[in-house]
């Protein structure tokens, strides 16, 4: 699904990523690990299209995104959903609104919208909470709303950067078991942290960064940082 | 959503439809000017005439046969015949209230010739249909001598005509400025709403939002700006006419700039509809450009 051609990204004072080459294939769950510095976000967003890489290519079902037209970016971030440290939730709509939101973006009908939103947020575990506001919310909630407009429009791969970075170590786990949740019913998950709990729980492949370079691979990986 | 936007910007909307509806007024100004002085051209193009004043003792059937001769040249569109007698009626009339000059006149004969007042097609005429009198009224040409005078003013109608297309291009100059500038007014007010939204439009381009979706909202506020300060410029054009019309009445008698208001009212508001939105496309399209990375 996800293949990485000996990328690099180099920027005026730093090099950010040096020639990964990687292969994600569609229903894994992958795991990124290194220090804060090491690449992780840089190379999430290089599938996102939101940075181009200075040298290689990304492939996404074997299509070069970073060749494609502007016009064309769109089609492929709709099979992505997406989920952050920062919850990168809009402060003045309410849970309802956010996901709804994602759902008017893609062009869904307001009858999709009102039969799916109670629904996804039911999965997450915030079915009482439609109307509430991000400030009204604990970090986990919030997390768990964001988790559920990433996957409102059943994207192929989900991209994770950091989702436990501001949360407890009990809510961590939770929001993984969800992660883990929406990875067995055959969503890609791509997933940075660098909590070793995390990684260790998961047992599935892990990805070592150091200094912008791949420097281990293991299918059934343990942190080892 | 664009509509929502417009109202949520508030007093920044207000400024860019206030600097929209400037610059429109001054191209409904100037298209409105522009037909008017141009009427007010032809008007002065169809009172213009040469004048043709004869000898008292040229003979009305020599004079005569001149103004037939005349009315058959394709220069010519008119020739009106005043005899001694109307001129001297016409001559009291105007001076009917000066006891000295109709004293004086009754003590002589008719002192005034006959005369003819010849209408050119064009004004670019006048040279020829004067050569043409010059002609036969030259006794090489056979005939006697009748004419006295002629006259006529060439001249001001040229200056005219410069006049008013100079005032046209200094118009048209003016309003070019001012849509630039309206097109800045609106393009920074798009530019604050992109701003202000620039959470939610980051949310839209993640999520894999389509351009036109991103894009359109911020567009129609451009839309709307224009049309709002359209339908106010259109609106201010009417008292702005009515105050012409009472400052001009003297000078342009009949002309009536408020007539021709009503009477091109459908011509007016598409030019200054159309000139509304395209200004505010232009401005909103620019700032998306730049500012919303679409």
């Amino acid at each position: 699904m996800i293949y990485f051609d000996r990328v690099s990204k180099i920027y005026p004072n730093s090099i950010a990523l040096q020639d990964i080459s990687f292969t994600v294939k569609p229903g894994e769950f992958v795991s990124i690990v290194g220090h804060s510095g090491a690449g992780k976000t840089t190379l999430l967003k290089m599938i996102l299209a939101e940075e181009a890489p200075t040298s290689g290519n990304v492939f996404f079902d074997s299509i070069d995104i970073h060749k494609v037209s502007q016009n064309q970016i769109p089609k492929f971030r709709r099979r992505i959903g997406s989920v952050f440290q920062d919850f990168r939730l809009l402060p003045n709509k309410t849970a309802y609104e956010n996901i709804a939101f994602t759902m008017e973006a893609f062009g869904r009908s307001d009858e999709e919208i009102k039969s799916d939103v109670p629904h996804v947020l039911d999965l997450v575990g915030l079915d009482d909470k439609l109307g509430s506001f991000p400030f009204e919310l604990s970090g986990g909630e919030r997390q768990r709303i964001a988790i559920a407009r990433s996957i409102i429009n059943q994207p192929d791969l989900l991209i994770v950067d950091e989702p436990t970075g501001n949360l407890d170590p009990i809510t961590s786990a939770e929001i993984i078991e969800i992660f883990k949740k929406i990875n067995e019913i055959g969503t890609t998950i791509i997933l940075t942290t660098h909590n070793k709990k995390i990684v260790d729980s998961l047992g599935h492949r892990v990805l070592t960064l150091e200094r912008g370079q791949l420097i281990r691979d293991d299918k059934e990986g343990k942190y080892a940082l | 959503m664009g509509l929502v936007g417009f109202g949520r910007n508030g007093l920044v909307s207000v400024a860019s439809v206030l600097a929209m509806t400037i610059t429109l007024f001054v191209i409904g100004t100037v298209y409105l000017g522009g037909n008017f002085l141009n009427s007010a051209l032809t008007e002065v193009k169809n009172k213009m005439d040469i004048s043709v004043s004869f000898k008292t003792d040229a003979l009305e059937a020599d004079i005569l046969a001149l103004k037939k001769d005349l009315t058959l040249l394709p220069e010519v569109k008119q020739v009106s015949y005043s005899s001694r007698e109307d001129e001297l009626l016409a001559f009291r009339d105007r001076y009917k209230d000066n006891a000295t000059i109709i004293q004086s006149l009754g003590e002589v004969d008719n002192p005034f010739g006959a005369r003819l007042n010849i209408q050119a097609v064009e004004p670019v005429y006048f040279d020829k249909i004067t050569r043409f009198i010059t002609g036969r009224n030259s006794p090489a040409s056979g005939g006697a001598s009748l004419v006295d005078q002629i006259s006529y003013k060439k001249d001001v109608v040229s200056k005219l005509s410069n006049l008013i297309d100079t005032s046209k291009k200094l118009g048209w100059a003016v309003a070019l400025v001012l849509a630039l500038l309206s097109i800045f007014a609106v393009f920074n007010t798009i530019s604050l709403a992109i701003y202000t939204s620039r959470e939610e439009i980051s949310v839209m381009r993640l999520v894999g939002a389509s351009n036109s979706y991103v894009k359109g909202p911020f567009m129609v506020e451009g839309m709307i700006a224009g049309v709002v300060a359209s339908f106010l410029s259109l609106a201010l054009l009417y008292p702005a006419v009515l105050w012409v019309r009472s400052v001009t009445a003297n000078i342009y008698g009949g002309i009536n700039l408020v007539a021709f208001y009503f009477g091109n009212f459908g011509q007016i508001f598409v030019i200054l509809f159309v000139s509304g939105i395209v200004l505010g496309l232009l401005a909103s399209y620019w700032a998306t450009r730049r500012y919303a990375k679409i």
